[in-house]
């Protein structure tokens, strides 16, 4: 191991080096650098910016809940994306009543679209109300399943009081269960919540975007002011906080721990199908693009210190905001899009691992 | 006779620590715990408590059975539990603190609160920080606080005075006979066995998961092989 040892030394040296930078420019000059990056970005891409906060908007739904299950369970929902868009062909379902059939579609005799006027778009949306109501009961099946996985996996290993990895793995399992039963019920090709061209709207500053966007960035605005509000104005909120300080010290206060549980998948299961949908409703339907969102959704999380539903939020921001205005400047193919979550997951795992709002370890 | 544990049987997971031991506190007595490290003394307090799994021998509060009931109805029975670190929210404010102490209860939460921070003044005008940024004593207090949200007839005190400097551990000394004046029975565990001794109306001495000596505090203080094991004389 001679020539390895000098080797080792660099490296442990480089690495000291750049932790030192990190901890040296410290949370708020690495919000300075990225506050300055965002900037520029708003004024030389102002149209990649704005797409970026409505992609942004949608990671946030999915980081904040990420983030939430971590802090309670304690441990890495690699089920998230694929239960994202799970929730989101489910709502498509109750919308359309369509599942995949042996030539061409099956449809169930009745569904949402077939309310009077369900389809007729509202303002200049490109969606009716039936997407609106389809939203909330893919949410209540979501919660549901999440109950249901609770139940049957992640509490029977809680008892066991089995390890990180093992619960990692599970929701791993979860996650391509998922991705096959979207598979199974409405096959690989992509599909719409509704078809056609999108009506656009023009913005100051000569931005134009796909109305419907407008929407998704008021949804995620109001879901997280109520996510905000539930954690730090209710009980069950501040039990949740507890639970993510000190799950022992919350056993010991009387605090019923296994009711947290369930409650925290019920709330992330709803921000996972309200995600999912608007997901859908940005880009399209397709099961393995909840797979891919798991990297941006990690980085988001992380970015803003794992844990931290605001840093969940700005975190999303800036990974969404980053991804559209990379990829704008030309050097970067979209297909590679996600690399840039990486690069920024990398960056901020070197310099600062807690993240931007993440409490001192 | 307020809380009484009957031979207990308890440990983690398979490694048994205590091998039958009993403790019982009367109504307003300070009972304290001493032993040397490993003793078991807060492995005793957790099984009471029902963190632990209890594998023989049972717990009575005020006569009904209480053995391996969950934390939350314990805590719903009359009992709290101060663990010796790690006890307070950090990131919760002072307030929430005392909110998650009285977590089951429903109403009068805002009244009991400002009546508990009547006890400890240093809290009062601080009870929106985050509880994270207190000094070692003050979470020794609001971890006392947090403790009295229900009303306790029994408190479960896990060396309270642990790493704390002189003064501070005499505050919480005094703190601790307020309390117990005010009608809440203690057990407590302590390293500082003279302190305990001096504090409590009754003593157990543990050693190696099993009583070896039982006695009121001033005879224990006087007794010549706890002095010789335990104080240093």
């Amino acid at each position: 191991m001679a020539i390895a040892e000098p080797i080792a030394d660099v490296w442990v040296q480089a690495r000291d080096r750049v932790r030192n930078i990190g901890g040296t420019l410290g949370g708020p000059a690495l919000w300075l650098v990225f506050a300055a990056i965002t900037l520029c970005a708003l004024i030389y891409r102002t149209d990649q910016f704005v797409v970026g906060i409505v992609i942004g908007s949608i990671l946030a739904l999915g980081a904040v809940g990420l983030t939430l299950i971590y802090g309670v369970l304690k441990f890495a929902h690699f089920a998230h994306g694929d239960s994202m868009m799970l929730a989101a062909y489910i709502a498509f379902f109750f919308l359309s009543g369509r599942v995949v059939g042996t030539r061409t579609d099956a449809h169930l005799p009745w569904s949402l679209d077939d309310l009077p006027g369900a389809t007729t778009p509202i303002l200049d949306f490109s969606f009716g109300y039936g997407l609106l109501l389809a939203i909330p009961l893919a949410a209540v099946v979501t919660a549901g399943l999440f109950l249901i996985l609770e139940r049957l996996v992640y509490r029977p290993l809680r008892e066991r009081g089995s390890g990180l990895a093992i619960f990692a793995v599970a929701s791993l399992g979860i996650a391509i269960s998922l991705r096959s039963l979207m598979l199974m019920f409405w096959g690989s090709s992509p599909r719409f919540y509704v078809p056609g061209i999108r009506p656009t709207t023009d913005l100051p500053f000569g931005v134009r975007i796909v109305t419907d966007q407008l929407f998704i960035f008021g949804a995620a605005i109001v879901l997280a002011a109520v996510v905000y509000i539930l954690l730090f104005r209710t009980r069950l909120g501040k039990a949740m906080r507890a639970m993510a300080d000190n799950p022992d010290l919350a056993r010991v206060a009387g605090i019923d721990t296994d009711a947290v549980i369930r409650w925290t998948w019920v709330i992330g299961g709803i921000l996972v199908a309200i995600a999912g949908s608007l997901l859908a409703l940005q880009a399209q339907l397709k099961p393995e693009l909840g797979f891919i969102l798991l990297l941006p959704l990690f980085a988001a999380t992380i970015l803003g210190g794992i844990g931290s539903p605001q840093g969940a939020f700005f975190g999303a921001m800036i990974v969404g905001i980053a991804q559209e205005v990379a990829v704008s400047l030309g050097f970067l193919s979209p297909g590679y899009k996600f690399s840039v979550a990486f690069v920024i997951l990398i960056l901020i795992l070197l310099l600062r691992p807690r993240g931007l709002f993440g409490a001192k370890a | 006779m307020r809380l009484a544990a009957e031979d207990i049987v308890s440990g983690y997971g398979e490694m048994e620590i205590l091998h039958g031991v009993s403790v019982r506190i009367e109504p307003g007595e300070i009972v304290s715990v001493i032993g040397p490290n490993g003793a078991g003394k807060s492995t005793l307090m957790k099984a009471v408590f029902g963190l632990l799994h209890i594998k023989a021998g049972r717990v009575l509060l005020d006569g009904s059975d209480i053995t391996g009931l969950p934390p939350q109805e314990v805590v719903r029975r009359g009992l709290s539990y101060v663990p010796q670190s790690d006890n307070i929210f950090p990131s919760l404010t002072i307030r929430e603190n005392l909110e998650m102490g009285a977590y089951i209860r429903r109403e009068g939460i805002e009244a009991k609160a400002n009546e508990v921070l009547s006890l400890f003044p240093d809290l009062v005008d601080r009870q929106g920080e985050r509880a994270g940024k207190l000094s070692g004593g003050q979470r020794q207090m609001l971890a006392l606080a947090r403790a009295l949200m229900l009303d306790p007839q029994v408190l479960l005190l896990d060396e309270p005075m642990a790493s704390l400097s002189p003064k501070m551990a005499e505050q919480i000394f005094a703190k601790i006979l307020d309390i117990n004046a005010s009608g809440v029975s203690i057990l407590l565990v302590e390293q500082n066995t003279r302190d305990a001794l001096r504090l409590c109306h009754r003593g157990y001495v543990l050693a190696t998961g099993r009583n070896a000596l039982e006695g009121r505090g001033q005879d224990l203080l006087e007794d010549e092989e706890v002095g010789k094991l335990y104080l240093g004389a």
